[in-house]
């Protein structure tokens, strides 16, 4: 069997960092990496992009070395992709954040309101229900994180939990404050409005965890595939004839909801807000579902059906 | 280590083909130009009645009368040129830009314009002073280079003068926010207060607070920005000719 040398440059000032020699052809980047990690062991392999050309895209940690345009001598290109935290570490942590900082503002903790309230509960039952739909939410997304959702990347950069958790945790707190004023003015159109939006809500919450469901099946565990996700027997999964990202248009739905069940301009702003980023990612999935697989179905949209 | 190894071929250069940054066309080039001018245009017509307001006065008083309308006209203009980034015609960045020229409006409409009280400040005349040198040369510099025509003293001037405007300017705007809030807290300006149907509340005046300190980290990374594009534009002066 033919062994490979395999070379590892710096991908901007083109120093050698590493030489490898017998390397089996059929080793994955992923043990090329780990290889990698024992001579600079300040660069664990979550860090590490390595590509074929200094200016070009990651090779993916299963991609076999045989199996690229490479000779027997191999040349790759590194880049640190800087601090790394995973996945799970971000979402527990920024979805922890608003369940928490939501119930200091619900049961009116010292210094939020003027003294007189403190520890006093809301007269309006619309309160209540406000922060039973927001921490179900939450604990929803908690333990979907945990036994539910199938990363296809194990890391993210790490200034991006600071970026993420301002962003969760400083508009839980702004509706927060709102809802549970002592100030706080219940929706116009009494219980019809709430009735309404919670049945909005709740729609939109079976709806999300189903298409979550949904694609959680189209993957096996601890795999990293990629297949069109189809409508399936649950009908809340039937949206997927209309859209790419239901798991979106179903977030947008329950926050829509929130909003009307509140009546509270900070939550309008918080649901436009995710609304605008949901859109952003849902076209970057779509573009990439209609480049990868030659038949993806036409009739689909990115969020919004027929709209967006 | 061993030897040097060949690496692959497509380590060598030219490989990447570099991205062909698509300038403007020959439409949206006219299009600028005439913009560009009118803005300098404008700009000349402010400066030149804030000196014969001046000279008229016999003081530095309350010159902001004089200039009032063009001021608002020509600096409300520069909106266009968010537009033109996001159409592509312009190759800045649309954030940046957005967020320089509504900083610029925000002073002049929603401070200068909505705080009666602060217009015979001497502080306005310190920053409008040094947005006209400032906009002068900066609309004449573009002029001229999508004309290909830059005269090295309008490149000069553009990467210089802001060394002492841009303070300048920076102490007008903060010395004039500063004079408004006094105002706003007293009369609630812009303000919405509990309870609402919208469960919704603005401070007017904290948030002119907050302005004010948000220029402490802004100001610093703007003006060195400013004095590493002089470093790398001016660095090499002897590259350039004098004139074209």
């Amino acid at each position: 069997m033919k062994h490979y040398e395999v070379e590892i440059l710096d991908a901007k000032t083109k120093d050698k960092l590493c030489f490898l020699d017998k390397v089996e052809p059929n080793a994955t980047i992923g043990e090329i990496k780990s290889m990698f990690h024992r001579s600079h062991p300040q660069w664990y392999p979550a860090r590490q992009s390595i590509r074929l050309d200094p200016k070009g895209k990651s090779l993916k940690d299963e991609d076999v070395l045989q199996h690229l345009p490479v000779g027997t001598t191999a040349t790759f290109y590194f880049r640190d992709l800087g601090a790394q935290i995973s996945w799970v570490t971000v979402f527990l942590t920024e979805y922890t954040g608003p369940l928490v900082i939501y119930l200091l503002f619900y049961f009116r903790v010292p210094f939020i309101y003027a003294p007189k309230y403190d520890f006093t509960t809301s007269k309006h039952w619309v309160v209540h229900l406000a922060c039973m739909c927001h921490s179900f939410h939450y604990v929803k997304r908690l333990l979907e994180t945990l036994f539910v959702h199938r990363f296809s990347h194990g890391t993210m950069p790490l200034r991006n939990i600071f970026k993420n958790c301002t962003y969760y945790w400083g508009f839980a707190a702004w509706m927060a404050y709102y809802i549970n004023h002592p100030l706080y003015t219940p929706p116009i159109y009494g219980e019809q409005q709430i009735r309404l939006a919670l049945i909005i809500f709740l729609f939109c919450q079976i709806g999300n965890f189903s298409i979550h469901i949904a694609l959680r099946n189209l993957r096996p565990p601890g795999s990293k595939t990629r297949k069109i996700p189809y409508p399936t027997k649950n009908p809340f999964t039937w949206i997927f004839l209309l859209v790419s990202c239901p798991n979106y248009t179903y977030e947008l739905g329950s926050w829509l909801g929130f909003t009307l069940m509140t009546q509270c301009l900070p939550v309008a702003f918080f649901t436009l807000v995710g609304f605008m980023q949901m859109t952003v990612w849902a076209k970057g999935k779509h573009r990439s579902y209609l480049k990868e697989f030659r038949d993806y179905p036409p009739l689909r949209s990115p969020i919004l059906p027929f709209v967006l | 280590m061993s030897a040097a190894a060949q690496g692959t071929s497509k380590a060598a250069h030219g490989d990447v083909a570099p991205k062909k940054k698509k300038g403007p066309g020959a439409l949206a080039t006219a299009y600028l130009v005439i913009y560009n001018v009118v803005m300098t245009a404008g700009w000349l017509v402010i400066a030149v009645g804030l000196v014969r307001a001046y000279l008229a006065r016999g003081s530095y008083h309350g010159l902001y009368y004089s200039i009032e309308k063009p001021l608002k006209f020509f600096q409300t203009g520069a909106l266009l040129e968010v537009l033109h980034c996001a159409v592509g015609i312009v190759p800045s960045s649309v954030v940046l830009t957005g967020f320089q020229v509504m900083s610029r409006v925000f002073l002049t409409w929603a401070v200068t314009h909505s705080v009666r009280e602060v217009q015979s400040e001497d502080s306005v005349l310190l920053f409008v002073t040094a947005w006209t040198v400032t906009e002068i040369i900066r609309y004449s510099f573009y002029t001229f280079s999508l004309l290909n025509h830059l005269p090295y003293l309008i490149k000069w001037a553009r990467y210089t003068f802001f060394i002492v405007l841009y303070p300048m300017g920076v102490s007008g705007e903060l010395l004039t926010i500063y004079a408004a809030l006094p105002y706003v807290q007293k009369t609630g300006l812009y303000s919405v207060t509990l309870p609402n149907k919208y469960n919704f509340s603005f401070d007017y005046y904290t948030f002119l607070i907050l302005v004010m300190i948000s220029y402490i980290p802004l100001f610093p990374q703007l003006y060195f920005h400013m004095m590493r594009q002089r470093k790398k534009v001016l660095g090499h002066a002897d590259d350039y000719s004098k004139v074209e």
